[in-house]
């Protein structure tokens, strides 16, 4: 009986001991937080908006590399400029790369496929800085942000950080809208960690992004009121004035008079002015006394480090026997020009119209696609400062350039093909005006100036303007020369001069992984 | 009339004889003798030596001697002695000297198990034990290589020919896609940790292999489900060596080995490099030739030598009361890689005392390491394949050190161009030191109450340390524009281990059976301890901007948690029934999914104990099997995959808000439901022995299938932070068939024959990845080539092997030459894009065979080891990225050298999607022939045993590149495996 006892006592007591050690199980990772600490407040809010828009400059949260945001994708490729830059420069006549990349080569063939990896990655992207921006907006809500007992201007400036996190996300729906047209879709409503979003189209798009970008009107800091590199009133009046350019594409229905207004609600705001010297818009100083740049992503050669955005720009639009001093970094011998850009302006040496910024010494002609030096080279992305002096990375490899995602010169632009093509509230003799203000900058003098314009000569100085600034795709999908035989450059289509493709290479894919992940999605058609 | 003579002489010569048998009766003789080991000549003590027919006899003693007094009329001796085969001798005077042969399958053998031994005869389970005596001979820095190829179902590669690397390890294939596919490791009951700690190249390579007694491999689920979730790759049993009573005894072993490279990777020479750059080159391109021809491959590797040297002393002291074991060991080994050194220190103690009149017994094991390690750089394997060979290897200028290098025009070092092998090799300056411990101490209580149970309690642990420094010269050309590195780096793991259970063992003579029960509880936590420094220029003062760490160090880790128990039933000695169950909790969990029941159950017959055949004189053991189980995987990666936090970024990742730079919280991806990966495994084995057991083998045949297969797969984009995830989706289901023989063709006195032979057949495929089905999914992309940005050469897809290459079909012309960029529209679209792509072969073998030999002359052995792997395939990414006129004439400005296949294929461009660059890689390697001679006893008490090996003698392969075996198929040249030629010194004293 007594050892009975006993064994009872010491299994009762070992039980006791052994599932006491239960609790070990409970562990917790180190080095990072739980939500509750992380929106505990204004500060925990700001970093996370922080990653809302560093997560378009850079790839991931290690600089330069090291854990990327986007898996399935080579990590320094996948930051949304480079992506974003390829879908929209490399399938047009304004650029063309020598590499190898998975994918790469795809975009001058235009025989691209849901598995494109690229189109993959750029999908992976846009969507995940969505989810970030939902995110935020989840977390961000008054109540929300009562019950952590944060009040008075905390709350007051997370309510309009709430609002620049809707403009990223607007702006990213207009990335997809433009690119994917049917791409899955979700706001702050639905929930994270399981589940199959719905699929949209062009037409609910075209709604969702204009109601927002209307809504937040009034939370949006005034035109230049906000931080460099932070969304402001203009930031969003842009948007739309691209959108509504675009509507005609998007949802058949023409929005040129709101381009004109959204764009003149730009240029009239207060504060807004062209640089003085077009060959400092890509400079490693271009954020400095620049009144010109409307929204941007921010680059900096030592705090903000990765191997695509304007780090790719720079680097990879040298090589050859183009001189490194001149961008300031390195060279990685990858993009250039077909020679239709050059022709584009009167003097390729750049000598009249200064917006020619090429390498000439190069081939005109690209009879190889892997050679780099035939094709002109691009000197218009520069790690260099107005001074002459080099960028801040003292090992020239990671550039300081910000990049532009909206500038003033887009909106006057906006402006002149809007009323030419019908849309009121402005004049042609505005956009005259307009159109030789950029000229005058061009040119350093007014021999530049035209008298009239029709809407070819648009295109073409929308060309010489903006090139290299991921607008070209859109832009000839606008004017009907993208996938048409009417307009050809060499190796469109794959073939040295340039060939029709199908109509339906007007928009990408959806990305194969995404539609086998996700049951609600439909593939666009021709794919 | 002859036959007639004939006839009469032969019956007078019966009677007589039958006349003297009565004599004969009454006389005896006395025969003396000694009994010794067929392997080496140590003398057999306790062997016993019976006349034939008779019951009673005698044994030897220590030395191995005996003397018995027979009748006149016995004229046979049989000799047995546990773990050797019987043998019968033919008296033929007054001495019998035997030499026994160790049996290749002894049923009486204890083997260890988890949580305990089993008799071999009742083991229910694919199980595979490998003693010291069957081991690879020769130079082996690490203590898998002590049975490649020995074992069916057991793949081991080693990754490279550095010195002291790791090998990967596969017990039928692994079992898993993303998560862990490394077995188990046990030593000596702590199951230790599988990663390497920072400045290890391996963390096997901390264990001395002289140390170790005993592999025992768990294949199946009834052996291995003891260990639960972490049974699904399988289990090694490491047993190290244990003193024993007796006296003390000394091994002192040496051995030397030189190195070799053995083959070198085939590129275009100087002439060749410069006719090609004649021929297809601009002015510019010509005009970068050099005039000379190095041979950069000569200028990196060399003829290495290493020394090992081996100190033990076993027996027991204080009057026998204390069995001990001191080992100590050092190694010292340079690698064929110039500048490379791998040394060793180790240190082994034993202690086995028993107490309370053997009722407990103690066991204490304590193993301590220290490496130290020169990593060469290894990026000049490849620049040594790809630097001009027209180039000298000293520059006129003393820029970068006086090495030549390909410049910018503005005297920079091109960035993206390769670099001078012989500086990075002399600039690299990378030292290591790696410390281990690995200890535990256990005790086994007899508990008094009860006959045959026992308390079983062992606690253990495990830590390793590794730190070192890196440092890179400013004037290197490879880090000139970052002014060189300088970068101390530092890393320790630990795990702690309580394992504590009870065991009762009865035989029931009732009911003629036997009973082995056993349940325990276990706890083990492991730490991973990382530390953080800035990035360092080489003047060890400057720091690279913004590389401050925001972390000094991180302390993470994981908890496991287990009760456990298994049953044993043996009826009437021919049945047997084993049960096993156990329940992990891991904190890799959430709490609804943190606990998981990981049950087997196998039976076995033993034919051979049935009245039939139990006295067979030609079926010594048949045995059959059949197991099933279930088993876990929870080395899944990821130590909190269910669990959303934010992390911050580095200081070069910050976002500008004007004038502040604020680091960015990222929400990272998580899944709330992260479970076990289960695999579910039937096992049916046979096993036989005929004649004796000189010819005895086992047939396995598996199915395993793997459900909840963690994978990062694609998941709804928007659904949550990130477009892949880690989450548990698919399943995979691996068939598979084990044959492995182990014969002795020839046993005689003088001469004895062993001959083994095991193949293993199996065939993975995956059977479910997606959350939802989609036909036109292709499948997860893997396998990262050279060249390009992010090209990857395989999938992960649905009715296929893990990782089979995805290709396009290349077309030839009519000279059977391949030809640029043309390849089958496969789905006829008239476009060639991804969609033409296809599944083309695996990089994983169907059919992995290992033989090996062993004859015994007299006082020689020799013997052979070789390994064969069939329809296992690499893409030779080599020859894919150089082997074409745009790698030799770069576009960045230089000229590099490339592949001799450029002459076959002539292509411009890379065509790395071609399914030519996919070739058959089985092979037949030779591992190791070694060849040994027994001098005997030299001096007094000491034998002296000579050795001599060859290791990677040869390789019989078709395949072109540098060598076939590689782990994961993409061969971009590692690492060249040496040929070893060691010779050796064996004293015991």
């Amino acid at each position: 009986m007594k050892r009975i006892a006993l064994f009872l006592t010491l299994a009762i007591a070992s039980t006791v001991v052994l599932t006491s050690c239960h609790k070990d199980l409970d562990k917790l990772p180190p080095n990072t937080l739980a939500p509750d600490q992380v929106y505990k407040d204004e500060a925990g809010y700001k970093q996370v908006l922080a990653k809302v828009y560093g997560s378009m400059a850079l790839t991931g949260n290690t600089g330069p590399a090291g854990s990327g945001d986007v898996a399935g994708i080579d990590e320094g490729t996948s930051d949304f400029l480079r992506l974003f830059w390829k879908a929209q420069e490399l399938s047009t006549d304004e650029a063309i790369v020598a590499w190898n990349d998975p994918g790469i080569q795809d975009f001058h063939n235009m025989n691209w496929s849901s598995n494109n990896p690229m189109l993959i990655g750029l999908y992976g992207r846009s969507m995940y800085i969505i989810t970030l921006c939902n995110e935020f907006l989840r977390e961000s809500t008054a109540d929300r942000v009562a019950s952590r007992g944060i009040t008075g201007t905390a709350a007051t400036n997370i309510a309009a950080m709430r609002a620049e996190a809707r403009f990223v996300r607007a702006f990213q729906y207009w990335v997809l809208m433009d690119l994917y047209a049917n791409p899955g879709f979700a706001t702050d409503a639905d929930p994270i960690g399981k589940f199959n979003p719905k699929q949209t189209n062009r037409t609910e798009l075209f709604a969702f992004i204009e109601s927002e970008l209307k809504a937040i009107d009034a939370d949006l800091p005034a035109a230049k009121a906000n931080a460099y590199g932070r969304a402001d009133k203009a930031a969003a009046w842009a948007l739309l004035s691209r959108l509504y350019l675009n509507a005609n594409v998007y949802i058949k229905q023409d929005k040129y008079t709101d381009a004109i207004t959204y764009a003149k609600k730009v240029i009239d705001a207060s504060g807004y002015a062209l640089l003085s010297d077009y060959r400092w818009l890509l400079l490693a100083d271009n954020n400095v006394n620049n009144n010109e740049f409307i929204f941007t992503l921010n680059y900096d050669g030592v705090k903000t480090k990765n191997f695509g955005g304007t780090t790719f720009m720079v680097n990879a639009s040298v090589g050859g026997d183009m001189d490194r001093n001149v961008s300031g970094l390195g060279g990685w011998g990858g993009i250039r020009a077909t020679k239709n850009l050059p022709q584009q302006f009167p003097d390729v040496n750049g000598n009249t119209d200064k917006r020619a910024q090429f390498f000439t010494a190069h081939n005109l002609e690209i009879n190889n696609i892997s050679e780099f030096k035939d094709g002109y080279g691009v000197t218009k992305y520069r790690n260099r400062t107005r001074a002459g002096g080099f960028g801040s990375d003292p090992d020239k490899t990671f550039a300081d350039v910000d990049f532009p995602v909206f500038r003033l010169a887009e909106m006057y632009l906006n402006y002149a093909e809007a009323v030419k093509r019908g849309g009121s509230g402005g004049t042609e003799a505005q956009a005259i005006i307009y159109i030789n203000n950029l000229r005058q900058r061009a040119y350093g003098n007014a021999t530049g100036n035209i008298g009239s314009y029709d809407l070819p000569f648009i295109l073409n100085e929308r060309a010489r303007e903006l090139y290299w600034e991921g607008l070209r795709r859109t832009d000839l999908v606008r004017f009907g020369q993208f996938t048409e035989a009417t307009y050809l450059w060499p190796w469109k289509g794959g073939v040295k001069d340039g060939r029709a493709v199908e109509d339906f290479r007007k928009i990408y894919p959806i990305p194969a992984p995404e539609v086998a992940a996700n049951p609600n999605l439909v593939q666009n058609p021709g794919y | 009339m002859l036959l007639r003579k004939l006839v009469q002489r032969m019956l007078s010569l019966v009677l007589c004889l039958s006349l003297l048998l009565p004599a004969a009766f009454s006389q005896t003789k006395i025969i003396t003798g000694k009994i010794t080991d067929a392997k080496d000549g140590s003398p057999v003590a306790g062997a016993s030596v019976t006349p034939k027919g008779k019951t009673s006899g005698t044994s030897t003693d220590a030395a191995g001697d005996f003397k018995i007094t027979v009748d006149n009329d016995v004229t046979v001796l049989v000799v047995t002695s546990v773990g050797y085969t019987r043998q019968e001798i033919t008296i033929t005077g007054s001495t019998a000297n035997v030499v026994l042969a160790a049996s290749s399958n002894n049923l009486n053998e204890v083997v260890v198990v988890g949580y305990g031994t089993q008799r071999k005869k009742d083991l229910t389970g694919a199980v595979t034990s490998v003693s010291s005596k069957d081991f690879v001979k020769g130079a082996l820095q690490t203590p898998e290589q002590l049975i490649a190829g020995k074992v069916a179902g057991v793949q081991i590669t080693s990754n490279s020919g550095a010195p002291g690397a790791g090998s990967r390890i596969r017990i039928r294939g692994g079992a898993s896609l993303n998560a862990s596919n490394d077995p188990l490791i046990v030593i000596d009951g702590v199951p230790v940790d599988n990663a390497n700690v920072a400045g290890a190249v391996n963390p096997l390579n901390l264990i001395n292999p002289n140390d170790i007694e005993n592999f025992t491999i768990l294949k199946d689920p009834s052996a291995a489900a003891i260990y639960g979730s972490r049974a699904s790759n399988g289990v090694i049993l490491i047993t190290t060596k244990k003193g024993k009573k007796g006296k003390v005894k000394y091994n002192f072993s040496l051995q030397g080995f030189l190195q070799q490279p053995a083959n070198k990777v085939d590129i275009l020479s100087a002439d060749q490099l410069s006719a090609v750059v004649k021929a297809k080159g601009t002015s510019t391109d010509v005009a970068k030739l050099g005039s000379v021809n190095t041979d950069w491959q000569d200028e990196i590797y060399k003829n290495a030598l290493g020394q090992d040297v081996n100190l033990s002393a076993s027996g027991a002291v204080l009057d026998g009361k204390l069995p001990f074991r001191i080992s100590g060991g050092f190694l010292n080994q340079d690698g064929i890689l110039r500048t490379d050194n791998f040394k060793r220190l180790t240190g082994a103690i034993n202690l086995s005392p028993r107490f309370l009149k053997e009722k407990l017994k103690v066991d204490l094991n304590f193993k301590i390491a220290k490496t130290s390690n020169h990593f060469a750089d290894g990026g000049a394997i490849g620049n040594a394949v790809s630097f001009d060979p027209t180039k000298p290897v000293r520059s006129t200028s003393n820029r970068y050190g006086g090495y030549w290098e390909w410049l910018d025009p503005d005297g920079l070092p091109t960035q993206l161009s390769n670099r001078n092998p012989v500086a990075l090799l002399n600039f690299r300056d990378n030292n290591s030191d790696v410390t281990r411990m690995i200890g535990n101490i256990q005790f086994d209580y007899q508990l008094p109450f009860i006959k045959g149970l026992r308390a079983n309690l062992n606690l253990g642990f495990d830590k390793q340390n590794g730190e070192g420094t890196a440092k890179m010269s400013d004037s290197a050309a490879a880090e000139y524009r970052r002014k060189g590195s300088n970068n101390f780096y530092k890393q320790g793991r630990e795990n702690k281990l309580l394992d504590a259970y009870l065991n009762y063992a009865k035989d029931i003579k009732s009911i003629n059976s036997r009973i082995d029960l056993m349940a325990g509880y276990g706890y083990q936590d492991f730490k991973y301890l990382d530390y953080f420094y800035a990035d360092y220029r080489y003047n060890g003062v400057d720091v690279v901007p913004g590389s401050t760490p925001n972390f000094a160090s991180s302390d993470a880790g994981y908890t496991l948690i287990s009760y456990y128990g298994r049953l044993n039933y043996t009826l009437a000695n021919k049945y047997v029934l084993t049960v096993n169950g156990r329940t992990d909790g891991s904190s890799r969990f959430a709490k609804n999914n943190r606990w998981g029941f990981f049950p087997s159950a196998a039976l076995a017959w033993r034919v051979s104990e049935e009245d039939f055949l139990k006295n067979s004189k030609v079926v010594s053991d048949l045995k059959f099997r059949v197991g099933y189980g279930i088993t876990g995987q929870q080395d899944i990666g990821p130590l909190y995959g269910y669990l959303t936090s934010y992390s911050l970024s580095n200081n070069q990742a910050l976002y500008q808000f004007g004038n502040e730079y604020v680091n960015l919280l990222r929400p990272a991806a998580y899944d709330p439901d992260l479970r076990w990966e289960t695999t579910k495994n039937l096992n049916v084995g046979i096993d036989f022995g005929f004649i004796d057991n000189r010819i005895s083998g086992t047939i396995e045949a598996f199915n395993r299938k793997t459900e909840d297969l963690l994978s990062v797969v694609p998941i709804p984009a928007l659904s949550n932070f990130s477009n892949q995830l880690f989450t548990n989706v698919g399943n995979i289901e691996s068939k598979g068939i084990e044959f492995s023989l182990n014969t002795v063709p020839v046993q005689r006195r003088d001469l004895e024959w062993n001959l083994g032979f095991n193949i293993t057949y199996v065939s993975p495929e995956i059977t479910n990845l997606l959350v939802n089905q989609d036909p036109n999914f292709t499948g997860i992309a893997v396998g990262g080539i050279s060249g390009g940005t992010g090209n990857t050469i395989q999938r992960h897809i649905v009715g296929q092997r893990p990782s089979s290459f995805y290709v396009y079909q290349q077309i030839y012309d009519a000279n059977n030459k391949p030809i640029e960029g043309l390849y089958e529209d496969l789905n006829r679209d008239g476009i060639i894009n991804e969609k033409d792509l296809r599944i083309f072969k695996n990089p994983e073998a169907n059919v992995f065979v290992g033989i090996n030999t062993s004859v015994t002359y007299k006082k020689f052995t020799g013997g052979f080891v070789m390994r064969g792997s069939f329809g296992n395939y690499n893409y030779n990414n080599f020859q894919s990225n150089t082997g074409v006129l745009r790698a030799l004439i770069n576009p960045l400005g230089f000229i590099a050298n490339g592949s001799t296949n450029y002459l076959e294929t002539g292509f411009s461009n890379n065509q790395y999607f071609s399914d030519y660059y996919v070739q058959n890689a089985s092979f037949l390697r030779m591992d190791n022939i070694s060849l040994g001679y027994d001098m005997g006893e030299v001096f007094k008490n000491a034998r002296l045993r000579l050795s001599a090996n060859v290791q990677n003698a040869f390789i019989i392969t078709k395949y072109k590149g540098l060598d076939p075996e590689l782990n994961g198929g993409i061969d971009n040249t590692i690492y060249p495996r040496p040929r070893t030629f060691v010779i050796g010194a064996n004293l015991d004293f």
